[in-house]
């Protein structure tokens, strides 16, 4: 195998959650095998939490993720809830679920414009992260913050929104939605896009269900699966909003699912604002009591979910957390085999885990370890695969 | 009792002890030797997602809980099953539900069990030069501390 090469990918990237090391082995330009290794970034949150009183663990769990801070306490949260049936104020229902679904679109935007960027197409880049901006805004309003929010706690919620904030609130989900669907439309009908995206890194249904995959992934193979739906929790059953399906399983179906998504999302949030009750955001929990609870949440990424054991006392005899890329990653093996190092690029990226390892890329060769390609050639590879498709 | 909670009572009648604990969860208790029958039938027959599984170390060995979800029916079905100290051994599900690949691997290197048949029991995230019999999710009252530093 001495005239096998490799290609590193990671392992650290600071952007997103979980930072990975892929192996791919290459034979010319088609990927031949796949591995992955995780845990560079183990911080041990579910020892941690051990430590932690039920009212810290859920700062503690937002700060798991930095794109999606809302999922972990969101599970978190319902998790320790579930220990005893704590029935949570309908109203902070509600401004539940507009925080889990604001951080959907803000969520989707960034990963679409950095597929976008991948490809060579850096106007929607630039596009899909100028209108991620109002988005941020908004969770700026309503919870003080552009990101980590700190809106949850166990029995409700920490902040309220002030009804003078509601139209405001409104036109701004509007703007949002208008923005939405304008990116929806450039994307989709994009010649280009669809020429690079479409029929690369397909994750067949069978695959998806045996791999578990969750989120827009299992979505995209058309897998009817979200937990809004399945498993109605929040305000989730109180609004109207549509599951996107799509069956193709390719990169250009992730793509549109995340997308059009987002206007969903836009629906949810609008709902919501309108529909909100009047009364108490907090249970004022005074103790969890003993027993055992599991929290699910659709994060942007899929399923997330909490388990949480108590033995009565202040601390959780045992918090087990499952990130969706945790069953999302191990798809690789099955999207990026028999596909050409330019699209790799784009097929990791298609399952939204990580980007920032992607520019530590590099060729080597075994034997002696010389450095061939690194991150910018590759990312000139896939840009200039886009250029001659344009030309042609 | 919902649907599901029959259908499993009458398959497997005394073999497993049921707790309906809500309309969304219920929990299922068996046994070592049955686990794999049941678990299957779950993921197989009622065409269940598996979730995840939860490890949690208790006095008498570690305690294991298969979270697997019936997306239909809005219902998350947890099966227990306790493998006892001192061995540690479990049947591996990766011939049923590949999707416990990655579980199982993070489960063996953080409570020490051992999951016959897995086909690449490699550490997932603890680190390669992490001290071979040392498993951070232990309880630490339940082995000595001094034990635990020695190694």
């Amino acid at each position: 195998m001495a005239d096998r090469n490799f290609i590193p990918i990671g392992p650290f990237h600071p952007l997103l959650e979980e930072p990975e090391f892929f192996k791919f082995y290459v034979d010319g330009e088609t990927v031949v095998d796949a591995e992955v290794r995780v845990g560079y970034n183990h911080r041990g949150v579910e020892k941690l939490a051990e430590g932690k009183t039920y009212d810290q663990a859920t700062f503690l769990v937002e700060r798991i993720c930095g794109i999606c801070s809302t999922s972990h306490p969101f599970a978190y949260v319902q998790a320790a809830e579930d220990v005893s049936g704590i029935v949570v104020p309908e109203r902070a229902l509600f401004i539940r679920s507009i925080i889990g679904d604001l951080e959907r679109i803000h969520s989707h935007l960034l990963w679409v414009g950095l597929a976008a960027h991948f490809i060579g197409y850096n106007t929607v880049f630039m596009w899909a992260w100028k209108y991620r901006e109002p988005v941020l805004d908004v969770f700026e309003m309503i919870s003080g913050n552009r990101n980590h929010y700190g809106m949850f706690k166990v029995g409700g919620v920490r902040r309220d929104i002030n009804d003078a904030q509601i139209p405001s609130l409104l036109k701004a989900i509007d703007e949002i939605e208008g923005f939405c669907s304008m990116l929806v439309k450039a994307v989709m009908d994009d010649p280009v896009i669809k020429a690079r995206t479409k029929g690369i890194g397909i994750l067949k249904k069978q695959d998806a269900i045996d791999i578990g995959v969750v989120g827009p992934v299992a979505r995209a193979s058309g897998i009817i699966n979200d937990v809004r739906k399945d498993f109605p929790y929040a305000a989730y059953d109180r609004v109207q909003f549509e599951r996107v399906v799509l069956p193709d399983g390719d990169v250009f179906s992730r793509m549109a699912v995340r997308l059009l998504e987002t206007i969903e999302s836009t629906k949810i949030i609008r709902q919501c604002l309108k529909q909100m009750p009047k009364g108490p955001i907090d249970a004022e929990v005074r103790e969890i009591g003993i027993g055992e609870g599991i929290g699910q949440h659709e994060a942007p990424r899929g399923e997330v979910i909490h388990y949480v054991r108590s033995n009565g006392s202040n601390y959780p005899e045992r918090h087990k957390i499952r990130a969706p890329s945790f069953m999302n990653v191990p798809s690789f093996k099955k999207t990026v085999i028999g596909q050409s190092i330019a699209d790799a690029a784009l097929i990791t990226a298609a399952v939204d885990p990580c980007y920032c390892c992607t520019e530590r890329m590099a060729v080597l060769d075994r034997e002696t370890n010389k450095v061939l390609l690194n991150g910018d050639e590759l990312v000139r590879l896939c840009q200039e695969k886009t250029e001659k498709m344009r030309n042609k | 009792m919902g649907i599901i909670t029959e259908q499993l009572k009458t398959k497997f009648g005394d073999r497993i002890s049921i707790l309906e604990k809500n309309k969304k969860r219920v929990y299922l208790e068996t046994g070592i030797d049955q686990v794999k029958e049941v678990v299957s039938y779950i993921y197989r027959e009622l065409g269940a997602r598996f979730s995840t599984a939860s490890g949690i170390d208790t006095r008498a060995g570690v305690e294991i809980l298969y979270h697997l979800a019936l997306d239909r029916q809005g219902l998350m079905v947890t099966v227990r099953v306790l493998v006892p100290k001192p061995e540690l051994k479990m049947p591996s599900f990766f011939s049923i539900m590949p999707a416990t690949e990655w579980v199982e691997r993070e489960i063996h290197e953080m409570l020490g069990v051992d999951f016959i048949g897995h086909p690449d029991p490699r550490r997932l995230l603890l680190p390669d030069d992490w001290p071979e019999g040392v498993y951070p999710f232990r309880k630490k009252s339940f082995e000595s501390e001094k034990e635990v530093t020695e190694k």
